[in-house]
């Protein structure tokens, strides 16, 4: 009886998490909003259906199947949608016209539009940017400190 | 309770065949590349979910195995296609 229930429950709650991603996916205006909702909330829809299986049967062998479906799952996925983004930024596809930050704009040589986007920027620039940065800022401080002290 | 868990079984299976619809659709008409691996993913993650509901619908859970490698299945063709799309542009676009 128990089992049951709880069993009816995670049913419900994995496949509402399921369908959620699939309206996302079609719903969306973006790739990267897509995935965005897409990624998280099927992975987390297909754990409650293996949790699911797994308070249904049981079993040893049953458990750890569920078990091992379920990290292999929550392993992968975040990989998978991380190289698919990477590889769908660096070929160009256009984002949404609302998007709000794009913080590799001045890094990836797209956004400049010559398209040469296959050496990625060099650490070079990224560690200069951030050195002067930071230099500025403990440039700031003590000229503020010094005229309070006199 | 066993008719309850059957209704809820099959309202499960209800959603996630609508949820490889809406994949369907994107897709068809996803717009680049990229949409249609990520629908493609979906779409196996969606069929991981429809295996689950078999197994506690029939009781063989010897599916569960089946399960284990479409998730490997896909996880591979997902970095396929991602070093496809990637190694595309790098070749057309690099002109270095």
């Amino acid at each position: 009886m128990i089992q049951d229930a709880v069993g009816a429950a995670l049913i419900l709650v994995g496949a509402l998490f399921m369908g959620i991603a699939g309206i996302g996916l079609l719903r969306m205006p973006d790739l990267f909003m897509r995935m965005s909702c897409t990624t998280k909330a099927s992975t987390l829809g297909m754990g409650f259906l293996m949790m699911a299986v797994a308070v249904r049967f049981p079993n040893l062998g049953t458990m750890t199947r569920a078990l091992a479906i379920t990290l292999f799952v929550f392993l992968t996925s975040p990989v998978a949608a991380h190289m698919i983004a990477r590889a769908a930024y660096v070929s160009g596809v256009p984002l949404w016209k609302k998007t709000v930050a794009d913080q590799l704009c001045n890094q990836y040589d797209r956004c400049t539009c010559t398209l040469e986007s296959c050496p990625l920027v060099d650490d070079g620039e990224l560690k200069d940017s951030r050195e002067a940065g930071i230099g500025e800022e403990m440039a700031t401080t003590p000229e503020d400190k010094k005229p309070k002290s006199k | 309770m066993n008719g309850v868990f059957e209704t809820v079984l099959f309202a499960g299976m209800a959603i996630l065949t609508a949820t490889v619809f809406m994949a369907f659709l994107r897709l068809v008409k996803g717009p680049s590349l990229p949409d249609r691996v990520v629908a493609l993913d979906i779409m196996s993650v969606t069929a991981l979910g429809i295996i689950a509901l078999y197994v506690m619908d029939t009781g063989e859970v010897i599916f569960l195995d089946v399960a284990l490698i479409v998730a490997l299945v896909s996880f591979l063709g997902t970095v396929a296609f991602a070093y496809y799309v990637e190694r595309g542009q790098r070749e057309s676009g690099g002109s270095e």
